[in-house]
């Protein structure tokens, strides 16, 4: 039990600096879209600080970075599926399937 | 009443049958919401012209809400790092926090409607206001869902705790996968509908 405590201990520390991380990205995210870059930087370090921010998120308060294989596994397919879902626009504007 | 593998985990699939359930779940709602991005980029591209979000959006206000949100994850955690720690009352005061933060998302919200509509800003306006409607107002719903799933476990759902804390520490975990999901999501639509 006390070696359990000591363990929780260390994860409380830890979510402590993701919780400083996470509010610098915020503050970073905000100050970045004030400097008016061009649209297609300006969309990639906002999606780049994002992803960062939910990477954060998922490791170490959805406890990601200890998780069983099954659970990788169930979000291997959800990735699959998410990348075609956000692929649709492309092919939507390519229109691959009416040329 | 004892579920299989509630408490314990299952030997085959390493974890237990709730946690399962709910990274199922997880990626059910990871196809809604990515369903509506896909939305939004098709709008976007699709658009003549495109407002950049700070124009007809309060950026401060969602900016207050993003630290509000991230702030109750980390109640969250705490609420569960307690009840692996035994302690109920400090679980009792962080999920209690965790509520508490998730009201104030709301009620910030609600300013920020109501501004809109004060300034007869519809969804039928424009399409950014239509897809700005559809996807803050479908995560207000999940923050709304979270917090009656999170009041429960901080009232009667406590119970369990009596009975067999181990599986409450499981179901207080699952919650939290919900109530994270949520906040990751919010991660996401700051940037897209308020600084791009």
């Amino acid at each position: 039990m006390d070696e359990h405590a000591l363990d929780i201990k260390k994860h409380v520390r830890i979510y402590i600096t993701v919780f400083v991380a996470l509010l610098a990205l915020t503050l970073i995210t905000v100050a970045v879209s004030y400097l008016h870059l061009p649209k297609v930087p300006a969309i990639a370090l906002a999606l780049l600080i994002a992803t960062v921010k939910g990477s954060l998120v998922a490791c170490y308060f959805m406890h990601l970075i200890s998780e069983r294989k099954l659970i990788f596994i169930v979000l291997i397919f959800t990735g699959i599926f998410f990348t075609g879902l956000l692929l649709l626009p492309y092919f939507t504007e390519m229109d691959v399937v009416g040329r | 009443m004892q579920l299989p593998y509630a408490a314990t985990a299952r030997p085959d699939t390493g974890v237990t049958n709730g946690k399962l359930g709910t990274w199922l779940f997880l990626a059910s709602e990871v196809m809604l919401f990515g369903a509506l991005f896909a939305t939004y980029i098709i709008l976007r591209v699709g658009a003549t012209h495109w407002p950049h979000g700070a124009e007809l959006l309060n950026v401060p206000l969602a900016t207050i809400n993003t630290a509000v949100l991230i702030t109750s994850s980390v109640t969250m955690v705490m609420a569960w790092a307690s009840c692996a720690q035994r302690s109920l009352g400090r679980f009792r005061l962080y999920m209690g926090l965790t509520i508490l933060l998730g009201a104030v998302f709301l009620v910030i919200k609600y300013f920020e409607y109501a501004a809109k509509i004060h300034h007869h800003l519809y969804p039928r306006t424009n399409t950014f206001l239509a897809i700005y409607f559809t996807l803050t107002g479908l995560h207000a719903f999940h923050v709304f869902g979270g917090m009656v799933l999170n009041a429960y476990f901080w009232g009667p759902g406590v119970r369990l705790w009596r009975e067999n804390p181990e599986w409450f520490t499981h179901r207080v975990e699952h919650a939290g996968l919900f109530w994270h999901f949520v906040d990751l999501v919010w991660i996401f639509l700051f940037p897209t509908l308020y600084l791009l």
